[in-house]
């Protein structure tokens, strides 16, 4: 039984049963994101700080999605380009700027400038969205919290609300599950079988990925085996819906054991985002006009070996 | 005063860090927020402080970074953490829990009970300017058994009336924090550019009590949107020892090397 799911939803799986192929759920990113990610849907995109699926990211504007809930504790680089690329007709969240750095100048002209045009917020702390996350992964309509109580929060955000213990009449605040349509996250590792592995900061992917109906993974490389490692966590692959394979796909965020944080990337964003008809320009040449992650990593390579 | 280092050899920004880096307590359990806190944490960690437990909301517990993070969730941190556990774990397993001595915390403007805003400045609906929002803010400020908060002393930030309550500080002053139900203690001093302030212990208005070297009451009371309250004695901060300094600076020319070095 799988109540949660919806039936319509179901990639072509390649199991002995179709066809005779190989039981595997490796796709390209392309076809994942075709199959998954529909207008209007809510979508999870998780990674904290760290393993950021930014190649889906862009997969999801390349291929022009429209009326989104973006869902994602920190916004970061990769919801503000699809904000500001219109994917978005509302984000819930619970910090919104450029790590280190600043502001999210497309996120910002949204909400204070309605543009590219007005974005409803839902905006929580990053207690309250992990608990949310917490209650979805766990089937349960809401969590409970201490916290928010005097805070302005509860006046603008509806999802967060008083409730009494029943065993010991003490007021707390609950906020409701989440559950997305779709969950996105990068991670290390896939093996032939789909299982995933991440190390590190692994966040709140794990519950991102639970609380979610469908599951796509990025991941920087499929392996035969995986080593244990410190800290390390994986997801079997009957949590997982589809995994493409994108190597440096959290550019210009990083994979522990793979690449590092490219942090004049975060700041070079400043100047690129601050500026709408410099943005859709940036966006036009590196995203749009691009085929996939890959060569917008080399198009943004050659535009810098070029200055 | 020690007099051995001279007051134009060092910035007001090292002064803040140095101040507020000396009220970490080694062996404190501390949850660390990015910027200027996580610098004040990491200089005490590398002077007075070896012992002092680094939390940071992306799930590293016992971070030992030897370059100070641009985001709170780089590398670095987890590198030499003694744990690295999940968003919720961190929030619930330790901060609500109450395994958190002390909370440190930045600012956009703060108020005279020392409740916080980073959410938006002008109305919620029709934002002057939309700052980044609560993130780990509200629970540190809640369940952290105390809260150090660092921001620069300037009119903008020490405001009359904040436009949005993102953390709780003493709320409306007196004991009116304690009918909310926290079991945090709430914030125990604001360190600036210019001094420190505490809370009166009856009222809980913040009140200046120190001042650091070269700066005046004058100048803390035009930096300060409401009518500052002054302690009857006011103390002189100690300037940086040539080893704050020394170590404060190494931490930043590393940082800085670590950050212009492109992966």
């Amino acid at each position: 039984m799988d109540p949660g799911r919806d039936e319509g939803r179901h990639i072509v799986r390649m199991s002995p049963a179709n066809g005779g192929r190989k039981t595997t759920k490796i796709v390209s990113l392309r076809e994942a994101v075709a199959e998954f990610v529909r207008d209007g849907d809510s979508v999870a995109l998780e990674g904290f700080t760290h393993l950021i699926p930014s190649a889906a990211g862009q997969e999801i504007v390349r291929q022009g999605r429209k009326g989104l809930t973006l869902i994602r504790m920190t916004p970061d680089l990769i919801y503000d380009a699809m904000i500001g690329m219109g994917c978005a007709s509302k984000l819930i969240f619970s910090w919104g700027g450029n790590p280190g750095v600043g502001s999210l100048h497309r996120f910002r002209d949204a909400i204070e400038n309605g543009c590219p045009h007005p974005l409803e917020i839902e905006e929580h702390s990053h207690a309250g969205m992990a608990n949310r996350y917490v209650a979805g992964a766990s089937n349960l309509p809401f969590a409970v919290l201490r916290g928010y109580v005097g805070t302005d929060l509860p006046k603008v955000t509806s999802t967060i609300k008083p409730i009494t213990c029943p065993f010991t009449g003490e007021e707390l605040m609950a906020v409701p599950a989440l559950n997305p349509d779709v969950t996105i996250i990068h991670a290390q590792q896939a093996d032939r079988r789909g299982n995933v592995a991440l190390w590190g900061i692994t966040g709140i992917q794990k519950e991102a990925a639970l609380s979610a109906k469908k599951v796509i993974v990025t991941v920087e490389e499929v392996v035969q085996e995986f080593e244990a490692r410190p800290f390390g966590i994986a997801l079997p692959s009957v949590a997982v819906d589809a995994i493409s394979v994108e190597p440096r796909g959290a550019f210009p965020s990083y994979a522990d054991g793979y690449y590092e944080r490219d942090n004049a990337f975060y700041e070079a964003w400043d100047p690129i985002s601050r500026d709408r008809d410099k943005f859709r320009g940036w966006m036009e040449r590196h995203v749009l006009g691009v085929d996939s992650f890959a060569d917008h990593l080399r198009s943004i390579n050659i535009e810098e070996a070029v200055r | 005063m020690t007099g051995t280092v001279q007051k134009d050899s060092y910035t007001t920004g090292e002064m803040m860090t140095v101040a507020a880096s000396r009220e970490l307590r080694d062996g404190a359990v501390c949850f660390v927020g990015i910027g200027l806190p996580s610098e004040a944490a990491n200089l005490a960690r590398a002077t007075h402080a070896p012992d002092c437990f680094l939390v940071y909301e992306s799930g590293t517990l016992g971070a030992k970074p030897d370059v100070l993070p641009l985001s709170i969730g780089d590398g670095v941190l987890a590198e030499h953490a003694d744990s690295v556990v999940s968003v919720p774990e961190v929030f619930n397993y330790w901060l609500q829990a109450g395994r958190v001595d002390v909370g440190f915390l930045g600012a956009a403007q703060i108020d005279r009970f020392g409740n916080i805003n980073t959410t938006v400045v002008g109305s919620y609906e029709g934002p002057k300017v939309r700052l980044p929002g609560a993130g780990g803010a509200p629970e540190i400020a809640a369940s952290a058994k105390e809260v150090i908060v660092m921001l620069r002393h300037t009119p903008r930030a020490f405001v009359e009336e904040l436009a949005f309550v993102t953390s709780v500080g003493y709320r409306h002053g007196g004991g009116s924090r304690r009918e909310l139900g926290y079991s945090g203690g709430g914030p125990t001093v604001i360190i600036t550019d210019l001094g420190v302030l505490r809370p009166d212990p009856e009222t809980k208005e913040f009140v200046l009590t120190a001042l650091h070297p070269g700066a005046t009451v004058e100048e803390a009371r035009e930096a300060t949107g409401w009518d500052l309250k002054v302690a009857g004695e006011v103390d002189s901060t100690e300037p940086p020892s040539d080893e704050e300094l020394r170590v404060l600076r190494d931490l930043r020319t590393r940082t800085e090397r670590a950050r212009g070095a492109r992966a």
